[in-house]
């Protein structure tokens, strides 16, 4: 592989893990349990929209084809998809939908912390401008945490449950493939076993804060480097891409 | 220093208002980094955006475009520049009085509040009644760059303009 397919591959990673991310948690618009809970649910997601957006103009250019960030976005089927599968999983409830926020936030903050200090510029200046916003939402996710693990017994009940389901999808987020050796090499993009033993650690201390078991469940769900996913990524992206699909080239 | 060309650029660019909040003008926040008079004809302005699903910035752009073309300035390319990141330092000492004198209360910038250093939520004066007896009500307010306060003591909601 060589170094621009890999830088390809890698911002479409990141880019896609957004827009998931963000298009889940639009899904709460209307639906949030307060007001200013709802709001704050789509203002994170139009930030993640946003970095998506950055991450797939900056994909199409490397890839040189013509296809810019609305092409890729909303007209490649779920093989084509790199984003992680965590993000895919429904919302369920508040709890999970808090927890999973938590865990891909978390792992965000420390991979575009180091990602803004990247030999490749297009990546340094994105995750610089993307970190301000994320260290908001992992402010706000952890909070949650923190208050629904702490909180009652149901809601205690709950944001276990959502631990204990979503805790297989977070071995994928550090997962080392040729793309990840390729660009590691260059010194673009950091080891992500190295930052696995940090987040684990950070994690563990928020969780027994939050008094909730790390699940001693080790399996690890994997397959979205290869473009594998759940089930769940075809229904998210049939809505998603319904308009581009049905009326292709529209415009707002 | 402007060359007076650039001037007459900016005089145009002035009148350019945040479709959000439209009494700042995108040179009020900092978002023009730099305007080029191109010797071939036509206009380069270096545009940064606030956030990055900020979805004003499309408008914006349009905006700038339009604008420097009706002037005679055109045509007119804009470079979108991420680094270094937007940050509301850049809004100008007018902006943050104008944002004041709209109700919204201006950045309280790291060094004037301590609460920050410990993670806490900043200090911030209320923009009707000046009290800085004031509660966080959500991190998230009306826009990206905005967070809901209320004033304990004239019991007026309030947004800030988060400092990013």
């Amino acid at each position: 592989m060589d170094k621009n397919q890999a830088l390809f591959e890698y911002a479409l990673r990141l880019g896609d893990s957004a827009l998931i991310h963000g298009q889940r948690l639009a899904e709460w618009c209307g639906h949030g349990p307060e007001l200013e809970q709802d709001i704050a649910l789509t203002n994170i997601s139009l930030d993640q929209i946003g970095q998506a957006r950055n991450w797939l103009a900056l994909a199409g250019k490397l890839e040189g084809k013509g296809r810019d960030e609305d092409q890729l976005a909303f007209l490649r089927d779920v093989e084509a998809f790199r984003n992680v599968q965590l993000v895919e999983y429904p919302n369920e409830d508040w709890a999970y939908t808090l927890v999973k926020s938590y865990l891909f936030d978390s792992f965000n903050e420390l991979l575009y912390r180091r990602l803004a200090e990247s030999s490749y510029e297009a990546f340094a200046a994105i995750a610089a401008k993307s970190l301000k916003e994320i260290v908001y939402h992992k402010r706000f996710s952890s909070e949650w945490v923190l208050r629904l693990g702490d909180g009652t017994e149901l809601s205690h009940r709950r944001a276990q449950t959502a631990l204990d389901d979503l805790w297989p999808y977070t071995g994928e987020l550090c997962e080392m493939t040729e793309v990840d050796e390729v660009l590691l090499a260059e010194g673009i993009v950091p080891d992500l076993k190295e930052l696995e033993a940090n987040w684990r650690a950070e994690m563990r201390d928020l969780l027994n804060e939050a008094t909730l078991q790390i699940p001693e469940n080790d399996h690890v769900h994997t397959g979205s480097r290869q473009g594998i996913h759940t089930e769940y990524l075809g229904h998210i992206l049939t809505e998603m891409q319904f308009l581009q699909r049905a009326y292709p080239g529209l415009e707002w | 220093m402007q060359t007076a060309e650039v001037q007459r650029h900016l005089e145009v660019l002035k009148q350019i208002n945040d479709p959000e909040i439209p009494v700042l003008s995108i040179l009020d926040l900092g978002m023009v980094r730099e305007v080029i008079p191109l010797d071939e004809g036509g206009t380069l302005v270096k545009f940064t955006p606030t956030y990055s699903g900020c979805p004003a910035t499309d408008l914006m752009r349009a905006q700038i475009t339009a604008a420097l073309t009706e002037a005679g300035f055109g045509p007119v390319q804009i470079e979108e520049q991420l680094f270094p990141p937007w940050t509301t330092a850049w809004i100008s000492p007018e902006g943050r009085e104008k944002l004041r004198a709209y109700g919204i209360a201006p950045p309280v910038e790291e060094s004037a509040d301590k609460n920050i250093l410990f993670g806490e939520s900043p200090q911030v004066p209320c923009p009707r009644c000046g009290s800085t007896n004031t509660r966080l009500i959500s991190q998230f307010g009306s826009t990206a760059c905005k967070a809901l306060y209320a004033c304990n003591d004239c019991l007026e909601p309030f947004d800030y303009f988060k400092c990013h």
